[in-house]
């Protein structure tokens, strides 16, 4: 695989799009507390870098396949930030109109084939599409992300199989946060998770998660594999979910803990956006009104897409009749 | 009694059924911290060996289930969101419910399956789904589905002493809801309705989560003189068809409620049945009150537009009221809306 390290105009455009995702997100954050979002949200933050250094290698044709935790992979994808923000508020101007929420936000149109609320659905998503994508021929790419915790669905092995024994173009993004939902990683999963992608001989990057720079890297050479059909890669991208399984998470838990705030801490100092911020800033003042630019430019545009959702009408409930099928009554 | 709240009433079942029988495990994804609140208490009290968390991994849970069973444990499988029941369906459907008769009547199968369902929290299609349907139709599967804190607490116990495999559904919205509930040994046999409210003009079947909104239907209804008689099933395998047939022999109309989608819903079958049974008793054509063949959306309005509550329900049952009463006030027909016959 070839090597090579990301421009500084590359950079910039990675340090835009982990921003946007994370503004973005604290603004959901803040809005669930206030009470104004209908249902829960899974935040991705402390997690960017994943979804944003692998996408950024993706073409508006390419495909992911998403999570419960779905705001940065369709964000990163190229999804459409207003509609996002509308769909989870309910509203009618939604990505899906209102009938999805968080965690079904998608974009089939941009290749964004759903977050999903049951764990480890992606896998043969992801693999029928690859499917689909080589018997096409156009060379497009799949890129199918997961928890370490939905590694231990069995249909993850029944997809490295088949996508390794007929090559397809696929790229599996394990995004390794520690946690599965409030059981640490330890304590539910054995081994570590690229190894039963080597196992069936498709080869495997593990790589630090919240180093964009080193997951752009780690994704171009996969996807770049893929697209040249030589078949599927397994990344393994090492981070931490900085936030609760889902905001207010503490009245499901009722006073117990599942892990320490000085962990936390430790991993909010080794944050991905921060750390290409320092690194950005130390090219010359040139960068750092460059980088001031684009926060106020992300501050806007959250803002906008929050009013724009807060000014759209909510969601038509008889979709939920028309949208059953396509032409034919439920 | 106490009053205690439903999620409470089950968490004491466990403890209780837990420490008479050491053979009782449980086990499922987060039990340990007990994220639901039924489960909450128990690593403390009974160790690792007896209440584990598992990985996520439906299918093989389920499977496990069953051979965990077969080897002599008294299973409890904690499956969180009944949406997941259709992640470990091969095994319920192909094992659990098949293992006993296969066997020639050798295999006991005493597993517990607890899951929880239903709308209204804005949890969207898949974490909002009532999916005891599918269970209904394979066979060898008891399926309880508790309205009230006392008999959560007593079919619970029946279900984890019984050897056949029960699903216990949890009315998934009904959880701070209290109750007066039985202090220690309180066991609800399966296929026993209750009637939840009397009544003469009407029978309304009510299921789980549907029995709150049906008795609130019951008693606007009263108001304008139609007396409806309201019946819980309890469970729903096995179906206690004598308490239903009973009353609709005094009434003469019958409306099933059922939070799951209209088609092959309990509403059906139970529909179905009084239709071959009951037919010479039936004054007025049998109503069901569902979710329609829809998914459960995720926006708030449209979720309510399609799970019923006791509008629903009060329209469905002056559809069927005898004329003798107050049909055509002006709240009946604000109530029936454009739904009355010949209106
Ligand atoms: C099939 C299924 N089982 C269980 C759940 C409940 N659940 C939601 S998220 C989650 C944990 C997922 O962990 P992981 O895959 O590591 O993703 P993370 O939340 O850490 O991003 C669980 C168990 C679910 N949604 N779907």
């Amino acid at each position: 695989m070839t090597r090579a390290a990301p421009s500084r105009d590359e950079l910039f455009a990675l340090y835009e799009r982990m921003l946007l995702i994370r503004r973005t997100e604290e603004r959901l954050r803040d809005e669930n507390k206030a009470g104004n979002l209908p249902g829960a949200v899974h935040l991705y933050i402390g997690e960017e870098a994943v979804a944003t250094g692998v996408c950024a290698h993706l073409r508006a044709t390419d495909m992911i396949t998403s999570t419960h935790r779905g705001h940065g992979h369709y964000l990163a994808k190229g999804g459409d930030l207003n509609a996002m923000v509308a769909e989870i508020y309910a509203r009618r101007t939604g990505i899906c109109r209102g009938m999805g929420g968080s965690m079904h936000v998608a974009d089939f149109s941009k290749g964004i084939l759903g977050a999903n609320g049951i764990v480890g659905a992606g896998f043969a998503i992801a693999t029928g599409a690859a499917y689909s994508a080589q018997l096409a021929k156009e060379g497009r790419v799949v890129v199918d992300f997961f928890g370490d915790g939905a590694s231990n669905q069995g249909t993850l092995m029944e997809c490295l199989n088949i996508a390794s024994l007929w090559h397809l173009p696929l790229v599996f993004v394990c995004e390794h946060n520690r946690f599965s939902e409030f059981s640490p990683a330890s304590t539910v999963t054995s081994g570590q998770i690229s190894d039963r992608a080597r196992a069936f001989a498709i080869p495997t990057l593990v790589v630090d998660g919240n180093d964009v720079a080193a997951v752009w890297e780690a994704a171009r050479a996969a996807i770049e594999r893929a697209r040249d059909g030589r078949g599927p890669t397994f990344i393994e991208a090492h981070t931490y979910r900085i936030q609760g399984h889902m905001e207010a998470e503490s009245l499901l838990l009722g006073g117990q803990h599942y892990r320490d705030d000085a962990e936390i801490e430790g991993w909010k100092q080794r944050c991905p956006i921060t750390s290409l911020r320092k690194q950005l800033a130390a090219l010359g003042s040139v960068e750092v009104s460059r980088l001031e630019q684009i926060e106020s430019h992300i501050m806007a545009r959250v803002d906008e897409a929050v009013k724009f959702a807060v000014a759209s009408e909510p969601a038509d409930p008889e979709l939920a009749f028309s949208l059953m099928f396509d032409g034919q009554q439920p | 009694m106490a009053k205690k709240r439903y999620i409470h009433a089950i968490n004491e079942a466990l403890f209780e059924e837990m420490e008479r029988d050491p053979k009782v495990i449980v086990f499922g994804e987060d039990v340990e911290l007990a994220i639901m609140g039924d489960c909450r208490g128990l690593l403390a009290r009974f160790g690792r060996d007896r209440i584990r968390n598992t990985p996520i991994c439906e299918q093989t849970l389920t499977g496990m289930a069953v051979g965990a069973a077969a080897a002599g444990h008294r299973v409890i499988l904690h499956l969180m969101f009944s949406n997941f029941i259709y992640t470990g369906m091969d095994a319920i459907g192909n094992q659990m419910a098949k293992m006993r008769l296969m066997s020639g009547g050798q295999a006991r199968m005493p597993i517990t399956v607890i899951a929880s369902y239903g709308g209204g929290g804005a949890n969207a299609a898949q974490h909002s789904d009532t999916a005891y349907p599918p269970l209904l139709n394979l066979g060898g599967i008891n399926v309880a589905t508790p309205a009230t804190p006392a008999d959560a607490k007593g079919l619970l116990k029946t279900a984890i002493r019984g050897n056949n495999p029960t699903f216990f559904m949890e009315a998934g919205g009904r959880g701070g809801e209290q109750g007066e509930v039985p202090e220690g040994e309180h066991l609800v046999p399966f296929g026993k309705a209750v009637i939840a409210r009397e009544g003469r003009d009407l029978t309304l079947v009510a299921i789980g989560s549907m029995l709150k909104p049906a008795l609130a239907a019951a008693k606007s209804l009263a108001v304008e003189g139609v007396d409806v008689e309201v019946i819980d099933p309890r469970t729903l395998v096995p179906f206690d068809a004598a308490a239903v047939l009973a009353s609709v022999r005094k009434t003469g109309r019958l409306v099933v409620c059922d939070e799951a989608r209209e088609r092959c819903s309990a509403a059906s079958e139970i529909a179905a049945l009084v239709a071959e049974r009951g037919f010479d008793s039936l004054k007025a054509p049998i109503r069901r009150v569902t979710t329609p063949n829809v998914c459960i959306p995720y926006a708030p309005n449209a979720e309510s537009r399609v799970i019923p509550g006791a509008d629903t329900i009060i329209r469905a049952c002056l559809q069927i009221s005898p004329a003798k009463t107050s049909l055509f006030s002006a709240a009946a027909q604000r109530a029936a809306g454009d739904l009355l016959p010949g209106a």
